[in-house]
């Protein structure tokens, strides 16, 4: 006998999920005008989990009158009330926490661990922090009374839907805006769940209102005209379409987008701890993240030991079954992104790099990509330049610091990087040269509601989080 | 202050191979090609007559200086990262089968320890009684490893646990200070062996240690090692809380197995603080590196502070997926404890009745 784990699944039984949901507009969820609905499947079973009704061009126009008439009142309440609002709101989540984070994994495909101890938390943790902004705008260096901006636009991606939109919607309601937001096709329902999160709160109708649809809806909503405010997370893409949308108006936006992080290995690093920062930089949530860690830059002094460690580590990784509690690595969202991650991978192995993959077993069903690391890779790789948005790690060498620096800059997109080493001076030096909005020393994928976070480049402009974060909403 | 030595690897310090191609299947190839194209330098220098040539890394104890510049190339250890890491381990769910396995493994890992100036051969006799037969009204529970006693308990010991199969350890070296003359040490150890003892666990010289004298403390083992000869398995013990670095508990780690320490041990269970997952990780790191360098296997205890079965089993995840399965037996892998077996037993019997017992249904002794 060995120590194998046995199942240990968080049950199911906890959230009761509905055989359809409507739109959620002025407080009232409500079909759609013209009818039409799609489904969310589970990506890790392909089980349908529920019918959502998609908002047209019609739901956007009532959503947006629902949201302008809101803005009104709940822009001349006292932030010490829209405060109580938010707290309230950050509460709710943390009680029905364990609903909502096996909700998510359902729907999105990740870990129960991950939506568990990193995703809820991060929620609650958003409310609150942007809570206690609410009633001290005055103090937060944007002028002595600084005002909101209107109706806030807002569209968010599938890879974390309940932090994304606390991510928005928190410093939006703060500052005294009302809210539309568009969760993503593939990930619909924490964002309904958390409609009726508002409605516990008793938050005023129209204050937040959620219109759940494909790409069509998001570029309606956008291009509204009595939108006086626009945010967007996703895809480099769509988010130059969106800034095309928007300019011209006086929407402000902010975008964040891509990513194509480099983490970079000194060869004095703490060996164990890089090989867990990688690890985590690159398969945390199946790599579905902007910010990841999917360049490693390992000095090529340590490049063997360093690969070694990370394949030996890479090995006991466990995949499978999102809701089982010892579950590392979850399902892909989608087939398309599924398919997205194949095809730069084989990609990859085509224009010669060199590929290993993780030893386990994929689920039959499902949408499963193992854990994989690419090595020989050279800046002229697809898999070094592209990203891939998924467990897909392309390992490159320098020699020197500022080979290191010239290299990690050497990419269109500048949202995240990591650096590991024991000296404190180089971590300085280093992080001073980096083109990147957020830079992990001796870590990595670490986030707190308190830290500005956003990009340079192609990842976008704007900052989410922290004091920098106000500024998206109010009009300074 | 490190000494400057000219003939150091150009791309800065020595570093330590994991061995090329290890990890996922060839864990045991004894000396990876890469250890010798790193320290190709380092391993050229003298030999050292005390170290008995069961590994390659013998050349690297050949001097003070030599042994210093080693222990300081290791890799720095990242205090927050080691311990997040700990802690992520933590949250594996054992359940139902892995649960009762699990159980039966940390009992049969147990070194039940009493180590008070109060013990006498009748409380040494129950803990020698309780290790063969833990559970009196389960029979299928299997035997601790081993009962820990001091030296002049040694004898008594081994007449409790005659014929069981469970081992006798025995501190020693003026434990648990190790605060006295070498010739004290060694006749502490001397006194043990001859008594019967299968394990002697030893304190290194923490003062040696902090003052930088580690060529002291690595002489200290191998002499203790020596005296031990091939009656008794040698367990070094770090106390790792007076050590108080992490950087420290590795080079500690690197220095006794160099020394030919057949156990690397957390703790007296003396101090404030003991065993905590995080230490426990690191030396379980040491002993995998330490494998995949020179082949060797080398064991791990954590002693002192683990209490509660949840604990145990949480080390046991640890230790499967950090130093491998192999190290999954109680050759390879102690607690030192004293209530954590009570609790142990308790679980067991949850798991096998579906309800709980109470601290009346196993003994105290």
């Amino acid at each position: 006998m060995t120590f194998e784990y046995a199942p240990a699944p968080e049950s199911r039984s906890v959230v009761d999920i509905a055989p359809s949901y409507g739109l959620f507009i002025d407080g009232e969820f409500t079909d759609a005008a013209d009818g039409r609905v799609f489904k969310t499947v589970s990506p890790s079973t392909e089980e349908v989990l529920s019918e959502v009704a998609r908002a047209g061009e019609a739901d956007v126009d009532r959503a947006v009158a629902a949201a302008r008439r809101a803005f009104a009142s709940w822009s001349a309440l006292p932030g010490s009330e829209r405060a109580k609002y938010l707290f309230r709101i950050a509460r709710i989540v943390q009680e029905r926490s364990r609903e909502l984070a096996v909700l998510e994994t359902l729907d999105n495909g990740k870990p129960i661990k991950e939506t568990r101890d990193t995703d809820l938390p991060l929620v609650a943790a958003h409310f609150f922090y942007y809570a206690g902004w609410a009633d001290k705008l005055e103090h937060a260096g944007f002028g002595s009374s600084p005002k909101p901006l209107g109706v806030a636009a807002q569209v968010i991606p599938w890879n974390f839907p309940l932090l994304m939109l606390a991510w928005k919607i928190a410093p939006a309601l703060a500052t005294g805006n009302t809210v539309v937001l568009k969760p993503a096709e593939t990930t619909p329902l924490s964002a309904l769940f958390f409609a009726d999160v508002c409605r516990q709160a008793g938050l005023p109708k129209g204050v937040v209102n959620i219109l759940p649809g494909y790409g069509e809806t998001g570029a309606a909503l956008v291009a509204h005209p009595d939108v006086n405010k626009v945010a967007f997370t996703g895809s480099t893409g769509v988010g130059k379409e969106i800034a095309r949308t928007v300019a011209g108006t006086r929407k402000k936006l902010t975008l964040e987008l891509g990513g194509k992080g480099a983490n970079i290995v000194f060869d004095d690093a703490p060996v164990d701890q890089a090989v867990e920062g990688i690890v985590s930089g690159i398969f945390f949530n199946q790599g579905q993240v902007c910010c990841a860690g999917s360049r490693l830059l390992v000095q090529e002094s340590v490049h063997d030991e360093v690969l070694d460690a990370l394949k030996r580590r890479i090995s006991t990784l466990r995949l499978g079954d999102p809701l089982d509690k010892n579950t590392d690595i979850g399902a892909i969202n989608s087939a398309e992104q599924l398919a997205r991650i194949t095809s730069l991978a084989d990609q990859g192995e085509a224009e010669g790099a060199e590929r290993w993959t993780a030893p386990c077993e994929l689920p039959s069903s499902g949408y499963w990509f193992a854990p994989t690391v690419f090595s020989g890779v050279t800046q002229a790789h697809t898999v070094a330049r592209d990203e891939i948005f998924g467990p897909v790690l392309s390992v490159l060498t320098f020699r020197t610091p500022d080979e290191a620096v010239a290299k990690a800059n050497n990419t269109a997109y500048g949202l995240s990087a990591g650096i590991w080493t024991d000296k404190g001076s180089r971590i300085l030096a280093v992080a001073n040269k980096l083109r990147a909005g957020v830079v992990w020393s001796n870590t990595f994928n670490k986030f707190d509601p308190t830290s500005p976070f956003g990009g340079y480049k192609e990842s976008g402009y704007g900052r989410e989080g922290g004091r920098h974060g106000l500024e998206a909403y109010l009009d300074v | 202050m490190a000494p400057i030595v000219p003939d150091a690897p150009a791309a800065g310090r020595p570093r330590w191979p994991t061995g090329v191609g290890n990890g996922i299947g060839s864990r045991h190839s004894p000396l990876p090609f890469s250890y010798t194209r790193r320290y190709a330098r380092v391993v050229t220098m003298s030999t050292t007559p005390h170290v008995p040539a069961a590994h390659a890394l013998t050349d690297v104890t050949g001097s003070d200086a030599s042994l210093r510049r080693f222990l300081h190339g290791l890799p720095g250890v990242d205090a927050v990262g080691l311990e997040a890491r700990a802690a992520a381990l933590g949250t594996r769910s054992i359940k139902t089968t892995s649960k009762a396995y699990a159980l039966d493994l940390a009992i049969s890992m147990v070194d039940l320890t009493t180590l008070e100036g109060a013990d006498t051969p009748g409380k040494v006799r129950a803990l020698g009684a309780k290790a063969v037969h833990p559970d009196p009204t389960d029979r299928t529970a299997p035997a601790t490893a081993a009962v820990c006693v001091y030296p002049d308990m040694v004898a008594v010991a081994k007449e409790a646990v005659a014929g069981s199969g469970v081992k006798v350890a025995s501190v020693a070296t003026a434990f648990p200070a190790g605060r006295a003359s070498m010739a004290v040490k060694l006749a502490d150890v001397r006194e043990a062996v001859d008594a019967g003892a299968d394990e002697v666990d030893m304190v290194i010289d923490r003062g040696a240690f902090l003052s930088g004298r580690y060529l002291k403390v690595f002489e200290e083992i191998t002499a203790v090692k020596q005296a031990c000869g091939d009656a008794a398995r040698l367990k070094v013990i770090f106390e790792t809380g007076e050590l108080s670095t992490y950087d420290n508990i590795r080079r500690a780690s690197w220095l006794a197995m160099l020394a030919g320490a057949d156990f690397i041990k957390t703790s007296t269970g003396k101090v404030a603080v003991n065993a905590t997952p995080a230490n426990t990780l690191l030396m379980l790191q040491a002993v995998r590196d330490f494998r995949d360098r020179t082949g060797v296997q080398i064991g791990v205890k954590p002693a002192g502070g683990i209490r509660t079965a949840k604990d145990a089993v949480k080390f046991l995840v640890l230790v499967g997926e950090t130093a491998g399965t192999d190290w999954l037996d109680p050759h390879w892998f102690r607690f030192g404890a004293s209530s954590l077996l009570n609790d142990l037993l308790m679980q067991r019997q949850k798991l096998a009745t579906g309800r709980y017992s109470g601290p009346d249904y196993v003994t105290v002794d």
